[in-house]
């Protein structure tokens, strides 16, 4: 196992794990992910080994949760993450067209990765914003009451 | 509607940067938590909630006083904030923590002193990342001014509060799941009894686990007291409450009003009505586990009790507005998508139940449907209810599912016999197929604007 976080990184895991009562570390664990996810881009099974060796629980405790939750990414992905919302509200006005572009623009599908490894085109359960559908997030980014013109200018004003 | 009435949101409506702790405080904030720790005693501010008739708004309106009064004598207590919000529809929770995040520390402070707790979390959804991080800017801010942190304004009473991310888990909204998952394990609702985790919850302590909205009813209680905080609402509902418009209606948004509005009123008189004047087909009142509700039901008042007596819910107050040009059909493929996509697993009823639903409503919607499917849908849906450790079995699962076929029968019908949809020709629906396929869910006819 090679994986470690950076000083800097290692420096706010101590930080996340100092919030809960020491003889309850695993408490950690979603943060510790989060963290480990943000320094890695995805979290593999060294990430989780590293993980459980911070809370010191079994890489198998962590496992469990980093397999459950839908926001920690088990493979690479793109530079950028787009996830729009599908559920009732944005369906309602029109996410669907939103993804198609998507789709066209990106020349993917939903769940792939641009080959030159730029974008992930997700789907994503309802992100509480129903009033201003439809709705999505890059990366750590909220767009709302999107129309195909701003997808394309948020998409041509990404690095 | 009056602004004077709007006691939740009016500040953070009129008043520029308030989520800076300095604004705050020089329009009053954290003065109650002062006037708390040093002149009241915590069995008063307890008393006060209690008279204040304030109900949990987390969906499922249970009086908070009562909540608290279940706690077992034992300590350490712990405090968890749920804003874990996901059920679709509501959004009254991510605006509150965008426009008002010390409001809710200050009802976070009181509910901790009032119930003899020294340690909290905010549980907030692991995609609202911006919140997140201006939750812990404010918290910081909070410790800097002695408003957190040991011997609080020099009254001895110590408070640690700490934000706690998700990631992506409807679960979590359950509380005993958002336990679980604060403990560090997947979130797997516990088994009950105990009912509530104010007799056994987080690190086996007993907790509180109260919603956003609830943490900011409880601060305007302390700072006005019972008596005013009930001349609003109704007896039932005291308060107001934060009704979310959203769907086809011209006017989406969030709207802070009293529970004594009609869900008519409501969608034409605040939401300005159908887009584009369309027909109203039908409604969800309380969030999408909310049985729906059609055209003729709609003179019923926003009352936790008058909605339950129209065979609905007022849940979380998000309304969900359907012109006619929805198929029926579709809407709950896609409420079946989701509740099938975040069914957690642990409860065989609702894990295997959940796909079931999901797959007949796909077949019925894409034309292959057979005429005993109905009664399919109906049998799995009685064979969920109340066989599952949670709730959430029955919420975003068979509530909609059982009403939208009930109230929609004919519809249904003709997708079975006709072997297609009836509300809209195949040509003009939009992107039927590609999306279905792609995405897994309907609605996608629904055109903008």
């Amino acid at each position: 196992m090679t994986l470690e976080f950076s000083p800097e990184a290692r420096q706010r895991a101590e930080t996340i794990i100092r919030r809960y009562p020491p003889q309850y570390k695993k408490a950690a664990v979603i943060p510790l992910l989060h963290l480990a996810q943000e320094e890695w881009g995805y979290i593999s099974a060294e990430a989780m080994a590293y993980v459980a060796t911070l809370i010191e629980a079994p890489p198998v405790k962590v496992a469990e949760v980093a397999t459950f939750y839908p926001m920690f990414n088990k493979e690479p992905i793109g530079k950028y993450e787009i996830q729009v919302c599908h559920t009732l509200p944005c369906a309602l006005t029109g996410c669907g067209r939103i993804v198609k572009h998507l789709c066209e623009k990106l020349n993917i599908q939903v769940g792939q990765t641009t080959p030159d490894r730029r974008f992930t085109l997700k789907k994503v359960e309802c992100l509480a914003a129903c009033d201003r559908g439809p709705v999505m997030l890059v990366n750590k980014t909220l767009y709302t009451n999107l129309t195909l013109e701003q997808v394309d200018d948020i998409l041509n004003g990404l690095e | 509607m009056d602004a004077s009435r709007c006691i939740l949101t009016r500040e953070m409506e009129t008043i520029p940067n308030l989520t800076d702790i300095d604004i705050y405080i020089q329009h009053g904030g954290y003065q109650t938590v002062e006037k708390a720790l040093k002149m009241m005693k915590p069995e008063e501010v307890v008393k006060a909630v209690t008279d204040s008739g304030l109900k949990g708004r987390g969906g499922a309106g249970f009086p908070t006083g009562r909540k608290w009064s279940l706690l077992a004598n034992r300590f350490p207590r712990y405090l968890c904030c749920n804003a874990d919000e996901s059920e679709p529809a509501s959004f009254k929770d991510r605006k509150l923590l965008e426009g008002n995040p010390h409001r809710v520390i200050e009802g976070m402070i009181l509910t901790s002193y009032a119930n003899g707790i020294n340690l909290g979390y905010i549980y907030i959804r692991g995609e609202f990342f911006q919140i997140i991080e201006q939750m812990d800017r404010a918290f910081a801010q909070a410790y800097e001014r002695g408003y957190l942190g040991k011997n609080i304004l020099g009254t001895g009473f110590d408070l640690d509060l700490y934000t706690h991310p998700g990631a992506g888990a409807y679960i979590c909204g359950e509380e005993t799941g958002l336990i679980e998952s604060l403990e560090g394990n997947r979130p797997y609702p516990r088994l009950k009894p105990p009912y509530f985790p104010a007799a056994i919850g987080l690190w086996q302590a007993p907790t509180i686990v109260n919603n956003v909205e609830t943490m900011a009813d409880v601060a305007l209680v302390v700072e006005h007291g019972a008596d005013w905080f009930k001349g609003f609402g109704t007896e039932d509902s005291t308060g107001s409450r934060l009704f979310g418009l959203c769907g086809h209606v011209k006017k989406p948004g969030l709207y802070e009003l009293e529970s004594t509005i009609t869900l008519r009123s409501l969608i034409y008189d605040v939401g300005g009505g159908v887009r584009g004047d369309k027909k109203l087909k039908a409604v969800i009142p309380g969030g999408i586990s909310a049985p729906v509700l059609t055209p003729d039901e709609l003179d019923v008042t926003m009352e936790f009790g008058e909605m339950a007596k129209a065979g609905t819910m007022g849940g979380t107050g998000g309304v969900v507005v359907m012109d006619e040009t929805v198929c029926m059909v579709d809407a709950l493929l896609n409420i079946s998508m989701f509740a099938r996509h975040e069914s957690c697993g642990q409860c065989t009823p609702c894990r295997e139940g959940m796909p079931w639903i999901n797959d007949m409503l796909r077949r019925i919607e894409q034309g292959h449907g057979r005429q005993e499917d109905i009664d399919l849908l109906l049998d799995v849906c009685f064979n969920i209810e109340g066989r599952t450790v949670c709730v959430f079995g029955q919420a975003p699962g068979v509530w909609p599912t059982r009403s939208f076929i009930v109230k929609y029968l004919p519809e249904f019908q003709a997708h079975i016999e006709q072997h297609k949809c009836v509300v809209l020709p195949v040509e003009e629906s939009y992107l039927r197929k590609e999306n279905v396929e792609m995405l897994g869910v309907g609605v996608f006819r629904a055109k903008n604007s």
